[in-house]
């Protein structure tokens, strides 16, 4: 079947979908975006995290044709052209990251957090990102990571600003 | 495989006549891992999503209508109050991004004994509102709509459409044994409601047994003797309701846990959630 969606703010369509196939594997497969990662294919480690009409759901477990007419937006739209989005930045500045298999999942659940809490509490950031495992980091960089973000956001002034 | 995008109600129930073997997606937390894993290969999947009155709640003759859409993250931001017991399961489903998915009609749809929604729907007496094109209408109390591991009340033409709940009258608790505070499945699960107006404590078992099941010789017990004017309970009381639920459960060992470490934690968070909804009921009380 044929399947289109708004990715990133542009319109794309994908051909020969299979009714079962996931959003993920159409985004990574078919249409060239592979920053989301294909791991667990069962909502367990939320490194395939993406925006589904401005709210992060796990891509493995949306069904392609379920996304049909729908806003999708993954890391690859965080940045605005070559400036990265604060929590970007703050990641790289942190070194909250090691492999980076987890960091694209991380990244849109974490900015996801500092659009609807500005000053979030670390319990808060730990359950926001509960569903996003990290096998390298133990989390504490990460941490660190979100924290700088949400200051630099409360603060209006982006890393690079 | 059929791939079936019904827009309103009325296209869902034609679309299922047509094709019962279609199986329902609405979050996919369930039906995509078993296809992501090839444990299931449906000739058809019905997509809810496009049905957006299956994402609404209201308050209907004074009982909240949950439609079957409707994804935890608002039943936790917006039913707390009336719905506090199933707001506290579905604060525990998964991680945020499963529960802005994740649905109770999902969860009753897969009818898994682990489901967290489960106990409070069985605590709370809850109604569920199911629909097919040529029969009609059926509401099937939560206790009798589970009828075996995975197995649930639906005709194949059938679908859920809504879970009715009366708002709380008096405190109500979830608890849930599993291994982390995110992302688990659970070991067993306990709730408890307290109906203050019917002098009545309604209970809820989740994955200690083949289906979701209350404690009825538990509920039976505080019916009979619980001094609703008593500010303390009675421990001898707590300990009889605890064995009494422990022994309603009829659990196995599995890869999550043993089947008697699932009757002991049963007791244990029976005489728990017991307690701290009956200092909430006199804590209110005093207020």
């Amino acid at each position: 079947m044929r399947v289109t969606f708004t990715v990133n703010g542009r319109e794309e369509s994908a051909d020969g979908v299979w009714e079962g196939e996931s959003l993920l594997y159409v985004l990574r497969e078919r249409l060239g975006l592979p920053g989301s990662k294909n791991a667990c294919e069962q909502g367990e480690c939320g490194s395939c995290t993406v925006y589904l009409d401005g709210v992060p759901v796990c891509s493995c477990l949306v069904a392609a044709g379920q996304a049909e007419g729908r806003r999708v937006r993954t890391v690859e739209g965080l940045a605005e052209g070559d400036r990265l989005d604060p929590v970007q930045e703050a990641f790289v500045e942190c070194g909250a990251v090691q492999c980076g298999f987890c960091t694209p999942g991380l990244l849109v659940q974490a900015h996801d957090l500092l659009e609807r809490v500005e000053r979030p509490s670390d319990a808060e950031i730990r359950e926001a990102l509960a569903g996003n495992l990290c096998r390298c980091t133990g989390y504490e960089k990460i941490l660190d990571a979100v924290r700088l973000a949400a200051e630099r956001k409360a603060s209006g002034k982006g890393a690079a600003g | 495989m059929d791939f079936l995008r019904p827009t309103t109600w009325a296209e869902a129930l034609a679309a299922k006549a047509d094709q019962p073997e279609a199986v329902p997606i609405q979050g996919g937390t369930d039906v995509m891992v078993e296809i992501n894993f090839d444990v299931r290969r449906p000739v058809a999947l019905l997509d809810l999503n496009q049905v957006a009155e299956l994402r609404r709640w209201d308050v209907v003759d004074g009982v909240c209508r949950v439609g079957a859409g409707v994804p935890y993250t608002t039943i936790i931001e917006e039913l707390g109050g009336p719905l506090p017991g199933l707001a506290q399961a579905s604060r525990t489903v998964g991680s945020p991004q499963i529960r802005n998915r994740g649905s109770v009609g999902g969860n009753l749809g897969a009818a898994s004994p682990a489901g967290d929604s489960h106990p409070p729907l069985l605590a709370t007496d809850a109604v569920i509102e199911v629909e097919s094109r040529d029969r009609g209408v059926r509401m099937i109390p939560a206790a009798e709509f589970y009828l075996g591991v995975k197995r649930n009340a639906l005709h194949p033409d059938e679908l859920i459409r809504a879970v009715h709940v009366k708002p709380a009258t008096g405190p109500q608790y979830f608890s849930k044994v599993g291994t982390r505070n995110a992302m688990v499945i659970a070991v067993c699960s306990f709730a408890v409601a307290l109906h203050p107006d019917e002098r009545r404590v309604g209970t809820g078992i989740g994955s200690a047994a083949p289906t979701p099941r209350r404690a009825l010789e538990a509920e039976e017990l505080l019916a009979r003797e619980l001094d609703w004017d008593a500010p303390a309970l009675d421990p001898a009381l707590v300990r009889r309701f605890g064995r009494l639920c422990a022994a309603a459960a009829a659990p196995i060992d599995d890869v999550r846990g043993t089947a008697e470490y699932r009757v002991h934690a049963i007791d244990v968070m029976a005489r728990r959630t017991l307690t701290w909804a009956w200092n909430d009921h006199f804590g209110r009380r005093a207020a």
